[in-house]
């Protein structure tokens, strides 16, 4: 018989496309994959580090860790036991006890699942003694925030379990570990956590682990999270919100030296504890969707509304700045201010001088509204465009911080706004607008919008007399001053500091001779600022009023200031009334420790604007 | 004419022997990392899949020596009854069979348990060779290629009824060695384009590759009445036969595929193709046991170091899947190791066998190398994913004493009758 090839020629094929395809394999796709650690044969095993702890800026604890414990099951090692024994010493009754147990088996029998969660350390202490007795039943440690006050919920935050979404996100987080979700606990995440230690564990296909993966020299050791040191004084928040009981708003103060937040009030707030525990999700429903308190909108940070009278203070300034006036110009006020010829374009005014020439000082102390007209209309007009005038306007108040997010260090906030020149060219779209056109401005109405801190931040420009720095309310890192260089970085005004004596000497007489002189304090010389501000909501069509918001600004002492502030307290009615009050008491307790206003102290604790808005609430459900 | 004092040891192949004993040592160290555990791995643990191993290696170097001390003439002279014996054991496996995994394909024996399947190989070989060593044998024959393909059928039918049909797959192998012998290469041919249009028709759909074979079908006709000027008027006849016979054929692989196939004949075909994606459970081996092998890269984890392997990733790694436990630990170039070495084997008995003097000889050799051939294309084959998953083991390195008793006695009788080659006249 003849020779065949055939044979031959097959088995060198055959030996070239395996050898192709391991080819394809082992070197071309093994590249691509990362398999030697994150095979699934591979499991990783982390080791969580407690949280860092919180302090305020006197070393009181704010945040601290408490352990709990979670009772485990891995239903293939559960042997017979005594079923009543466990139901008794787990306060659980026998249907819970099967139905999780049955629950687990469904989600691997291998491997351990939560069988109750959060037991408190005096049932661990029974079951600990008798565990030994429950095969495949054990307690995992947990660590668990608690908070040994009930106050600034709003800035400490809160921490939450890690959803897919974010896992898939995030190479750090695995699905179900917790991270900082609101307030510091999200701002400084990364410090607060620490590092978690992972060990490599090799496991079978049963999912069982049978030894470390290469002796464990890939494995780290968890880096435990850092102690923070915030620069909120836990008795001033405290007193602020016992001041803000009943109402809703916000204060905000300020160390104007350095920018730190001293005091971060909203109201109505929550007790931090809710947000942890066996009960937080129920309670976080609850707080989430109440839609009429809101407790979990910061209005210190979020709410945004016209800044009223104290926004007279920049536009003094700026008119100084830009030169269309100087300390003695003066204007006459004849009960208001008419920017046009038609009988409705007349702006209001309360100062009450008349026939007499009103210089800044004065126009300040005693709010005069005329005043300020004219200063922005000289401001806008000083260009040959209006809308260049506008845009200089805007650059001088987007110094001071507003109109923009100020880079504070908490995670929520508005911009609020500042119109400029376009804005103005798409709402009037044939250009005409005028600078009496937007008259209401000048007062702080009108278009103008900020938060409470852009405010107080505001007031803390003016106190230093042109700077400011960045609002913060980090103050040390693990016993260590915090290195973070936008909040030791002077941010300048574009008004020159000369130019703050008459507006300053204006704000001291709001004290002596203007609206807050019935709540002045012995031996500090406050300078503030009242404000009014008028609101109203539109109901199908009507407009309907509603009680004045009452703002306030103040700082002291007037040289060397050590604190300034903004109250904000919705519907309040006249800003001198509650909010010039709230402010002298909260001025008082951080300078001097003590409440000499004891008549003002109790009428503002008392004063309860529930009914007000009551009102507001029936007045929307109306229809 | 026959002297009974050759040297054996001084006439056998020694590369066979070297290869032989390569792969045997490099399997069991497989078998050892494969069926380990962190908890047992003490070698001489007899009661554990790799301490039996090396009693089964003992035997079976039993064995060799053994068939290299029987004559030669032995093998041919009672090929038939070892024929015939090894059909009776195959027949009693229906009376006395032991049912694991489903097949009955084990004798069981106190504890030990004997896969007749392995040894049928070697008894079909040797009739075989017996057959075509009549001189008057011609395939071109009808009676001559009924009676070659009637040996080959028995086993393989008996096999398919245990069921086992993997096992019975090898027998299809043969056709190599009648194709050697002298059968028309036709069946060859035949058998190839069916393959093709089958895998084809199942990833593409019957309607598409019957387009493309109408395509080709006028390609070829046009070629060869414009190029090579035939005339085809009077072959009109044939040509449609062919061409409805075709069409026919893929029609009923589309029939036969959804409608006589039962869903996990068609799960395996489809995850194989590429035509579904499930790394749960019909894929499971074959997805774990490619993952295993990409996990190895270029040079290997390193000896016991797989932790796939550890973990136990790939079911049935110490047997059908060995080849994966290779992949992890040894890396590309132990992979490459392993084939070159078989495909060395396989060269080296055909080269061997075309050099046998006796008829008997050279089919019993060629025969051997399509056993080996057929064994090591479709393992390794599974193993790496090319082909659906078909449960037989790789020669020398699954885990089992049947299979490895009976790759040894195919290799040992055919170097004893290499050694004697020039003795035989």
């Amino acid at each position: 018989m003849k020779k065949s090839q055939l044979f031959p020629f097959l088995v060198v094929l055959t030996s070239i496309i395996f050898v192709a395809r391991l080819y394809y394999l082992q070197v071309l796709v093994h590249d691509k994959t990362e398999v030697a650690l994150s095979g699934s044969s591979i499991k990783k095993v982390y080791t969580y580090p407690p949280r860092g702890f919180v302090f305020d800026r006197n070393g009181q604890l704010l945040i601290a860790n408490e352990h709990t414990y979670d009772v485990k099951i891995v239903p293939n090692e559960v042997k017979p036991f005594d079923t009543l024994e466990l139901c008794r010493l787990l306060k659980i009754d026998k249907e819970y006890l099967i139905n999780r147990y049955n629950k687990a088996y469904v989600y691997s029998p291998w491997l351990p699942s939560v069988f109750l969660n959060q037991l408190s350390k005096e049932d661990y202490a029974f079951l600990q003694e008798k565990i030994h007795k429950f095969k495949g039943f054990s307690v995992q440690k947990k660590n668990m925030r608690t908070y040994p006050h009930t106050s600034a919920a709003n800035v400490l935050g809160y921490i939450n379990e890690v959803n897919e979404e974010l896992a898939k996100k995030n190479d750090y987080y695995e699905q179900g570990e917790l991270i900082g979700t609101a307030g510091i606990e999200k701002e400084y995440e990364n410090e607060l956590r620490g590092k978690k230690g992972v060990s490599y564990k090799l496991r079978n296909r049963l999912n069982k682990v049978i030894g470390p993966y290469k002796e464990g020299i890939y494995d780290t050791l968890p880096m435990p999270g850092k102690d923070l040191k915030l620069t909120i004084d836990l008795e001033l928040q405290k007193y602020g919100e016992l001041l803000m009981s009943g109402k809703r708003g916000g204060i905000v103060a300020i160390e104007p030296a350095t920018g730190e937040i001293l005091a971060l009030i909203t109201a109505p707030s929550y007790d931090p504890n809710l947000m942890v525990g066996r009960d937080k999700s129920r309670n976080s429903v609850i707080l989430f969707n109440d839609s009429i308190n809101k407790p979990m909108f910061d209005r210190g940070l979020q709410a945004a509304y016209s800044p009223g009278s104290p926004f007279k203070l920049v536009q003094g300034l700026i008119g100084l700045q830009e030169g269309v006036i100087n300390e003695y110009t003066s204007f006459y006020c004849h009960h208001g201010f008419r920017y046009g010829k038609l009988p409705s374009e007349f702006m209001g005014c309360h100062c009450g001088i008349v026939g007499r020439p009103i210089q800044l000082q004065t126009a300040i102390a005693k709010s005069c509204n005329s005043y300020f007209s004219n200063v922005f209309k000289r401001i806008i007009d000083k260009k040959q465009n209006t809308g260049e005038g506008l845009n200089n306007w805007t650059r001088h108040l987007r110094s001071f911080g507003l109109g923009q997010y100020l880079g504070y260090d908490l995670p929520t906030g508005r911009k609020g706004f500042i119109p400029t020149s376009s804005y103005y060219d798409r709402y009037y779209p044939s250009k005409n607008w005028q600078s009496s056109t937007i008259i209401s401005n000048a007062i702080g109405q009108g278009e103008i919008v900020t938060t409470p801190i852009q405010l107080a931040n505001l007031t803390v420009a003016i106190a230093n007399r042109g700077f400011f720095y960045t609002p913060h309310v980090i103050k040390e890192i693990n016993q260590k001053p915090h290195q973070i260089e936008k909040y030791s970085t002077k941010r300048i005004t574009t008004v020159k500091p000369e130019h703050f004596k008459p507006v300053i000497e204006g704000m001291s007489d709001v004290y002596k001779t203007g609206t807050a002189k019935h709540v002045q304090i012995k031996g500090i010389d406050i300078c503030g600022k009242t404000g009014t501000v008028q609101n109203y909501i539109r109901k199908n069509g009507k407009k309907f009023e509603l009680e004045d918001h009452s703002i306030f600004v103040a700082f002291a002492p007037k040289d060397n200031p050590k604190i300034a502030l903004a109250v904000f307290v919705e519907n309040g009615g006249y800003g001198s009334m509650i909010a010039a009050p709230i402010a002298s008491l909260m001025i008082e307790k951080y300078l001097l420790g003590t409440q000499s206003l004891k008549y003002w102290e109790q009428r503002v604790i008392n004063q309860s604007l529930e009914k007000e808005y009551k009102k507001q609430l029936n007045l929307q459900l109306k229809n | 004419m026959r002297s009974q004092k050759i040297n054996i040891l001084a006439q056998a192949d020694l590369t066979l022997i070297l290869i032989y004993l390569f792969l045997v040592i490099f399997g069991w160290m497989n078998i050892y990392a494969a069926a380990s555990t962190e908890s047992h791995h003490e070698v001489f643990d007899f009661g554990t899949r790799y301490g039996k191993q090396i009693i089964w290696i003992g035997l079976g170097i039993v064995i060799s020596l053994f068939l290299l001390f029987i004559d030669s003439y032995f093998y041919e002279k009672f090929a038939a009854f070892i024929y015939l014996g090894c059909l009776l054991l195959l027949v009693g496996l229906f009376l006395f069979g032991k049912n694991i995994n489903g097949a009955t394909s084990w004798y069981s024996i106190g504890g030990l348990s004997i896969q007749p399947t392995e040894f049928a190989k070697t008894g079909t070989l040797l009739a075989l060779g017996r057959l075509l060593n009549d001189k008057q044998f011609n395939f071109k024959l009808a009676i001559d290629k009924a009676k070659a393909f009637t040996i080959i059928s028995i086993p393989a039918l008996l096999i398919t009824l245990q069921p086992d049909p993997g096992s019975a797959l090898v027998y299809v192998s043969l056709i190599l060695l009648f194709h050697r012998e002298g059968l028309h290469p036709n069946i060859l041919i035949i058998g190839t384009l069916a393959i093709v249009l089958f895998l084809t028709t199942l990833v593409f759909g019957y309607l598409y590759v019957m387009i493309v074979v109408t395509i080709l079908t006028l390609c070829l006709l046009w070629y060869i009445s414009k190029v090579q000027k035939k005339i085809l008027r009077f072959e009109w006849g044939k040509i449609i036969g062919i061409f409805g016979v075709v069409i026919g054929y893929i029609y009923s692989i589309y029939y036969l595929f959804n409608h006589v196939f039962k869903q996990r004949h068609r799960d395996r075909f489809n995850v194989l193709l590429g035509l579904s994606e499930d790394t749960s459970d019909i894929g499971y081996n074959t997805y774990q046991s490619i993952k295993t092998i990409i996990s190895g890269g270029l040079s290997g984890k390193g000896y016991l170091q797989g932790d796939r392997t550890q973990g136990k990733f790939v079911p049935e790694q110490d047997t059908d899947y060995i080849f994966s436990t290779i992949g992890e630990e040894w890396g590309f170039l132990g992979c490459c190791l392993v084939v070159l070495t078989f495909m060395t084997l396989i060269l080296r008995i055909i080269r061997l066998s075309e050099k046998q003097k006796s008829t008997f000889s050279r089919v019993y050799g060629y025969g051997v190398a399509c056993v080996f051939f057929f064994h090591v294309l479709i393992n390794i084959a599974m193993v790496i994913g090319l082909f659906p998953t078909i449960g037989i083991p790789l020669p020398f390195f699954s885990y089992g004493g049947s299979s490895l008793w009976g790759f040894t006695m195919l290799l040992f009788i055919f170097i004893k009758l290499d050694a004697s080659k020039n003795y035989i006249l």
